[in-house]
């Protein structure tokens, strides 16, 4: 079975054909061994995976290609990069296995808008990258009235237009978190990829998730966590608890997307440990 | 599986006399840590060192042996060590990191390092996480209670607290006071009521007093990493060890509390399920 129909299956967005278990030793391997990932790679056809750019900085792609050791082998045996600004040369929109969308949409923004509906059109999978695309981040608090375009005033999280499969947050996302989620996707590690799946349905975020989700329901430990994940620094820790500075807070949602005691990927952990 | 995953359980102590002196229990935090500094497996390590209060820790990156040794001894209320990782990477420069945690730290810690959403470049830095036992912790307002009010002395006057044999012990220059653990019920951080992990089950090795005999410390190998640099340690003589068959009370007191400590909280997740309050475990 090809690692998109795997994909596909799981998340129920098409029912696999009868003649698909053929070869099921291979497609019940879920490491993500690298020979693994080698071999995976070879034995599927690539996945075509096309790049959105709404309204975000391009810190989120800028940090996918912070993965120097494994970018070459990832853009050039591994994926194919099928749609993109600066990454290829195409106009048209393709069809797609995975659109992987930056930024926010701009309701006032004709174009986005339009770029945005047919990636859902064209692309099996939509993901929403980096934390403008998935909880709206910084361009939360914009209020129009800027130049070059004083009416580009409502920016809302890719989620609140389209069905999004899955997100990756982060203001940006780590190098090392798209690294390990390619990999789990081409080796089909549906397991590893479940919080993604989770998280596409967390389209708000804010420093003060910490007060009501976590303080407010009897589960903050002062772990510290949350303050050292905060790409903003927005987050201090006074009497054990966290302290939130509201103006610093870009509302990216990574705080509580880190916290232990937000959700707890105990399985993934302990392989990942060897224990 | 009670105690977690693991590798070897033996007693243990470390064998430096300034160690011994100020540290907690065997010493196994501050003689691996140091240990692991001097052999450059660590370049620098965040410890719960001394704050501006006395008895109210502040985390710390410790870049010598000797500022490790002066964050010995366990502070019974928070010291958010896992927000320093990221500064002792940043800020002071440190490619391999150790740290000590107590189980929640050990959580936060291992969840970056599986899903680093928003943390770059330093789930791969740290070399060593020392976990230690923890059956709850304490707000600095509910020790300044059991102190002043219930012992009637003032914090100031504490040279060290120690939780053991069902009391709560205080000990200063020349007099030893305790109250029974019962007093201190309903003092503790309610977060605590969920915990499931009483023996750090993530730690690379995982420590804590109970199962030994005063002055040594049991002593849990979980990752081949810990698990090396443990045995390492042993063999450059910075830990003498005891079977822990051959020593009182011996695991069964650990296994006890620990399976106590993940019934007790249990019933407290189901209460809260059934609440409709949100659980992550
Ligand atoms: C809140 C709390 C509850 C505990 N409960 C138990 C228990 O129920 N049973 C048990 O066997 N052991 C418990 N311990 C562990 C025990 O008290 C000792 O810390 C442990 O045995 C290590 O002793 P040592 O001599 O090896 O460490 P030492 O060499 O004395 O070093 C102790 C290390 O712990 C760090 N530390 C101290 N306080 C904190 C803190 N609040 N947060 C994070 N790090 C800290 C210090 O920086 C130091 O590096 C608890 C510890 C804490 C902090
Ligand atoms: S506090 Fe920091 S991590 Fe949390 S949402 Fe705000 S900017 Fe993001
Ligand atoms: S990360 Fe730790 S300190 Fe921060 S809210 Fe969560 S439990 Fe509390
Ligand atoms: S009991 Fe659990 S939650 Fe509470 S301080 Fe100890 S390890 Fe953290």
């Amino acid at each position: 079975m090809s690692l998109i129909s795997k994909i596909k299956r799981f998340l129920g967005i098409e029912t696999k054909p009868a003649n698909e278990e053929a070869k099921p030793a291979k497609s019940g391997e879920v490491g993500a061994s690298e020979q693994e990932v080698e071999k995976v790679a070879e034995e599927n056809a690539k996945p075509r995976i096309g790049y959105i750019h709404l309204s975000g900085c391009t810190g989120d792609v800028m940090s996918l290609s912070e993965n120097y050791d494994i970018l070459a082998e990832l853009l050039t045996n591994m994926v194919d990069i099928v749609y993109g600004q600066t990454l290829a040369d195409v106009w048209e929109m393709p069809e797609m296995d995975l659109a992987l969308v930056e930024g926010s949409v701009c309701l006032q923004d004709e174009h986005s808008l339009h770029e945005l509906m047919e990636a859902r059109e064209k692309a099996n999978m939509v993901c929403a990258f980096g934390s403008c695309a998935a909880t709206g981040c910084f361009t939360r608090y914009s209020r129009g009235g800027q130049q070059a375009r004083p009416d580009h005033e409502s920016f809302l999280p890719i989620a609140d237009l389209i069905k999004v499969d899955c997100a990756i947050p982060g203001c940006p996302p780590s190098p090392e978190i798209i690294a390990k989620t390619v990999v789990a996707l081409i080796n089909g590690d549906m397991d590893y990829l479940q919080p993604m799946i989770d998280l596409a349905g967390m389209t708000e975020g804010c420093g003060c998730d910490l007060q009501k989700y976590v303080v407010n329901q009897a589960l903050c430990i002062g772990c510290g966590t949350c303050a050292m994940s905060c790409q903003t620094r927005a987050v201090d820790m006074t009497s054990g608890r966290p302290e939130v500075n509201g103006d610093r807070c870009v509302k990216c949602g990574i705080c509580y997307t880190q916290c232990p005691r937000s959700w707890w990927p105990e399985e993934q952990i302990k392989k990942d440990l060897g224990l | 599986m009670v105690l977690g995953t693991y590798k070897e359980i033996v007693s243990a102590r470390a064998t430096d006399k300034q160690i011994q002196k100020v540290s907690q229990d065997g010493g196994i935090v501050t003689g691996l840590l140091a240990f692991a500094l001097e052999e450059k497996i660590i370049e620098g390590a965040v410890v719960a060192g001394p704050g501006k209060e006395l008895w109210k820790p502040e985390p710390m990156v410790a870049m010598t042996a000797d500022e490790i040794i002066a964050a010995a001894g366990t502070k019974y209320t928070f010291s958010p060590n896992v927000m320093m990782l990221k500064k002792a990477v940043r800020q002071y420069g440190i490619e391999k990191l150790g740290t000590v945690a107590i189980p929640c730290q050990t959580m936060g810690i291992r969840k970056m390092q599986s899903y680093p959403f928003g943390v770059r470049f330093l789930a791969d830095k740290i070399k060593l996480l020392i976990g230690i036992y923890c059956m709850e912790n304490f707000p600095f307002a509910s020790l300044e209670t059991f102190v002043s009010e219930k012992m009637g002395i003032s914090t100031d006057l504490v040279e060290k607290m120690d939780i053991g044999k069902g009391k709560l012990w205080v000990y200063t220059q020349d007099d030893v006071l305790s109250i029974p653990l019962k007093e201190t019920h309903g003092y503790e951080q309610s977060g605590c009521n969920v915990c499931l992990d009483y023996v750090a089950e993530l730690g690379d090795v995982s420590t804590g007093s109970v199962g030994s005999p005063d002055g040594w410390s049991t002593v849990i190998t979980r990752t081949d990493g810990g698990d090396t640099i443990f045995k390492q340690a042993i063999d450059a003589g910075i830990f003498e060890t005891k079977d822990m068959a051959d020593v009182k009370p011996g695991l069964g007191l650990l296994e006890k509390l620990s399976a106590q400590k993940k019934e007790k909280n249990q019933k407290t997740i189901d209460k809260r399920k059934e609440m409709g309050l949100p659980v992550p475990f």
